[in-house]
Parts: structure tokens; sequence; C-alpha cells
């Protein structure tokens, strides 16, 4: 029976996702498509930075969603924790790799815009490190769910692993900018002065906007992806229950 | 007090008499000090400059070895189970526990960095500051250690788990713990804005680990 009440909510949740995703998916290209269209014809080459000034519209959309994805898990952590939500442990579980891809992608575009700026693919500046830092938690998650077979136990240990992650994070920041600029006084990243021409945030906060919509359509296609699977599961263990006691 | 006296005892107890948990983080401590210039070559100067940075990163390593055991033994034999109908919360059992766990390995070995210091040209003039950072920043190695191995209770391949689920934690840890004793040998800034951070970050993590830990015992035990 317990399986049965807390399937209701999810089936609900479906359904819902069912209608959802045709008009994401289409509203995702579209602004995608406009905003790669603004960022690569439309948006002048920087004059000090060139062409390469052009990454910056997949960096930053990708470095603000990795946050973004850590703190959907705290919060769908807290869900888990305080009031059993059935869907929070699986919006958590699936964000995580959508998250941790995210930074990669932020850390591999800001490694390539390196090499042109700085002349080196990597170096240990505070952002760059807190980045590498927050990947290295998501792939813990993913590696603590991966290790514990049952999903409930495995929901409910990330969710207080993500959580201690999240206090610690600031505190890691915090540490990582000490520690920069003590060992580098000054520091080599400045975005060339503080301001952003408006011919460049506007693409900016297009491929934002974009990004942001390609995340959440992930995000509910996983998840739905997740309950059902949760779902063939289930079905097949009482499948396999039935076999045992029809003898 | 008199069970969590009680409980301490046989923690040291078990840990003292259990040949080889504190042995085994030393010499695995000195063997990782040991070989790090045989990489990096017999510069002096060079391995005087990097041993703040050597001696954190094995003391590091070497606490996670016997983290493990903090609660995983207790697990398999049923100890735990047994514990959590005593008379004792379970965030103090932790507590506990960790606060064994830093008496038995975080304390010998920083009492023994400061020898191994002397492999990597580390000036005795600092030591004392290099063992008062270590005694500082330890109580936070071993209660993070104790969320990572309550964490990881019962599961395969759990120590090396452990240590990719605990390691990215201790990043605060780490880069205060070496600008202090940097901070000491080199100069021109104070050691003590750090080792205050340092001591602070302890102090939170014997606060606010154990509950995390008693959660994800409680969840494992379920």
């Amino acid at each position: 029976m317990a399986t049965v009440t807390s399937l209701a909510n999810p089936t609900r949740f479906l359904s819902i996702v069912d209608a959802v995703v045709p008009f994401l998916a289409g509203l995702t290209v579209l602004l995608l498509g406009i905003g790669l269209y603004l960022s690569f014809f439309v948006a002048p080459p920087d004059y000090q930075q060139g062409e390469t000034v052009k990454i910056m519209f997949i960096h930053v959309p990708s470095a603000w969603l990795a946050m973004f994805g850590y703190m959907l898990i705290a919060v769908a952590s807290l869900g888990t924790l305080i009031w059993r939500h059935p869907l929070a442990d699986v919006a958590a579980k699936t964000a995580a790799p959508i998250g941790a891809t995210f930074t990669f992608i932020a850390l591999v575009t800001g490694s390539l815009w390196g090499k042109p700026m700085w002349g080196t693919y990597w170096v240990w500046d505070a952002r760059l490190t807190s980045m590498l830092v927050l990947l290295l938690l998501y792939l813990g998650l993913i590696a603590l769910w991966q290790a514990i077979e049952e999903p409930g136990r495995a929901g409910r240990a990330a969710a207080i692993l993500a959580l201690v992650g999240a206090i610690n994070i600031p505190i890691i920041k915090f540490s990582v900018d000490w520690w920069n600029t003590l060992h580098q006084p000054a520091s080599v990243f400045r975005m060339g002065g503080s301001t952003i021409d408006p011919a460049l945030l506007t693409p900016l906060f297009v491929m934002m906007g974009a990004f942001t919509l390609l995340f959440v359509l992930l995000h509910l296609i996983s998840m739905r992806a997740e309950i059902l699977r949760r779902r063939v599961h289930a079905l097949q263990q009482i499948e396999v229950q039935r076999a045992g006691s029809g003898r | 007090m008199r069970p969590w006296l009680a409980l301490l005892t046989r923690e040291i107890g078990l840990a003292w008499r259990e040949g080889g948990a504190i042995g085994t983080a030393l010499g695995f401590y000195l063997v990782v000090v040991a070989i790090t210039p045989l990489g990096l070559g017999p510069d002096l100067n060079l391995l005087s400059r990097i041993a703040p940075g050597v001696l954190w990163v094995a003391l590091l390593l070497a606490s996670l070895l016997s983290a493990d055991r903090i609660v995983h033994n207790d697990y398999e034999d049923g100890t735990l189970d047994v514990l959590t109908t005593g008379p004792l919360p379970l965030a103090g059992i932790v507590a506990i526990k960790s606060l064994s766990h830093w008496i038995t390995t975080g304390i010998p070995l920083a009492l023994l960095a400061p020898i191994l210091g002397l492999l990597l040209n580390f000036p005795i003039a600092s030591s004392p500051l290099l063992v008062l950072a270590m005694l500082a920043g330890t109580p936070a190695v071993s209660f993070i250690a104790a969320i990572g191995a309550s964490l990881t209770l019962g599961l395969r391949r759990s120590g090396v788990l452990l240590a990719l689920l605990v390691l990215p934690l201790y990043v605060p840890v780490l880069i205060f713990g070496v600008s202090t004793v940097s901070a000491a040998v080199t100069g021109p800034a104070s050691p003590w804005p750090p080792l205050l951070m340092l001591s602070a970050f302890s102090l939170a993590s014997i606060v606010l680990a154990p509950l995390a830990a008693a959660a994800a015992i409680r969840n494992a035990l379920r």
C-alpha cells in the first residue's frame, strides 16, 4: 500500500511533465537559437580579447548553472530529510549529473579561454579552484548514490552529504580566496574593467536564460526517466514475488 | 558522566589494543613524507619551502586511513545497535568516537610532524607552532571523517569512497593549516589569524559534524 500512496504524487507529476516538456523544449530551442545567433553574429568582438570573448557566452551561463544545480540539490535534500517528499529525492539525484556536467563545461571553457588570455590552460585562481572543488563535491554525491543500492537509503545519505557540502561551500570559497590572495597578491583574473558593454551583455543574458531553460528541461526529462525506472524496478519485484508465491 | 567516560575508555582501549591501529597511521605518515623528496629531488631549499604543505597533506591522508574504524567495526559486530538503545544520544556517541579517533590518531600524528619535518629541512624553531596548528586542525579532520565513515557504513569499497567524499571538505583545514605554518616559517604575515580560523573551523565541526554523522548512522541502521 505504501508504494501506491507514494506513487500517487509522482503520477500527477508525470502528467504535468508530459504536458510541459514539449513547450519547454520548443522555447529552449528558440531562445538558444536567438542567443547563439546574437553571440556569434551580432555581438562585436572585444577590442582586446578579439573573438575569444565569445567563449563567455557559454562559460558564464555554465558557471551559473553549476552553482544553481548545487543549490537545487541542497533545497531538495531539505525536502528529502524534513518532509520525506518522494520527488525531492528524485530531483536531487537527477540534478547531480547535470550540475556536474555544467561545472565541467564551465571549467573546460574557462581553461580554453585562459589559454589565449593568460597564456596557460590552468591557473590556481580562487574562482577556478572553488569550481574545481564544487566538481569534486558533485562527483562525491554521484559516487555515493551509485554505491548504495537501496534508493531510499541512498537518497537520505546523499541528502546529508549535500547539506554538509552546502554548509562547507561558503567556508571553502572564503578559504580559497584567502589562500589565493596570500600567495598571489596581484590577481591574474580581471574582467576587462568592471563593466561589460551592453552589446555583449544582451546576448549574455539571453544565453543565461536559454541555458537555465535547458537545465530545467534536462532535469524534468531525467526526473521522468528516474521515476519510470523506479516504477519498472518495483513492478519487476512484484512480478518476482508473485512468481515465488505461486508455487 | 559515567557512560560518556566508559565509552571513551572503551574506544581508546580498542584502538590501542587493536595492534597496529595507531602504528599504521604513523608508519603511513612516515612513508609519504619520506618518498616525497625522492620525487622532487634533494634540494633542501625547495623542500623547506614546501614542507608545511607536504606535512599537512600527508597528515590528512594518514588520518583518513583509520577513519572508517570510527564506526565500521561497531556497525559490523552489532555494537552500534546496542549503543543506540543505551542512555547516550546518538550524536553524543559519534562525538565520543570522533574524539577518540582524534586522541589516537590526530594527536600522535601532530606530535610526529616536527620529527618528520627534519627530513624536509623544516626549521626546528617553528616546530612548536607546527604542532599547535596541527593540534588545532586535527579535530576537524577526525570529526568530518566521522561523517564520511557514517555515510559509507556497510558499503563495498567504502575506504576509497570515504576519501572521495571527505577530502574536498578538508580544503579549509589544509589552507588555514598551511597558511599558519608558512607564515610562521617565512613571515611577514602573522600566523595567528589563520590559526584562529583553523580553530574556529575545528570548533564548528565538533558541534555540527556529529549531528550529520548521527543522521547518517540512523539512516544506515534503519
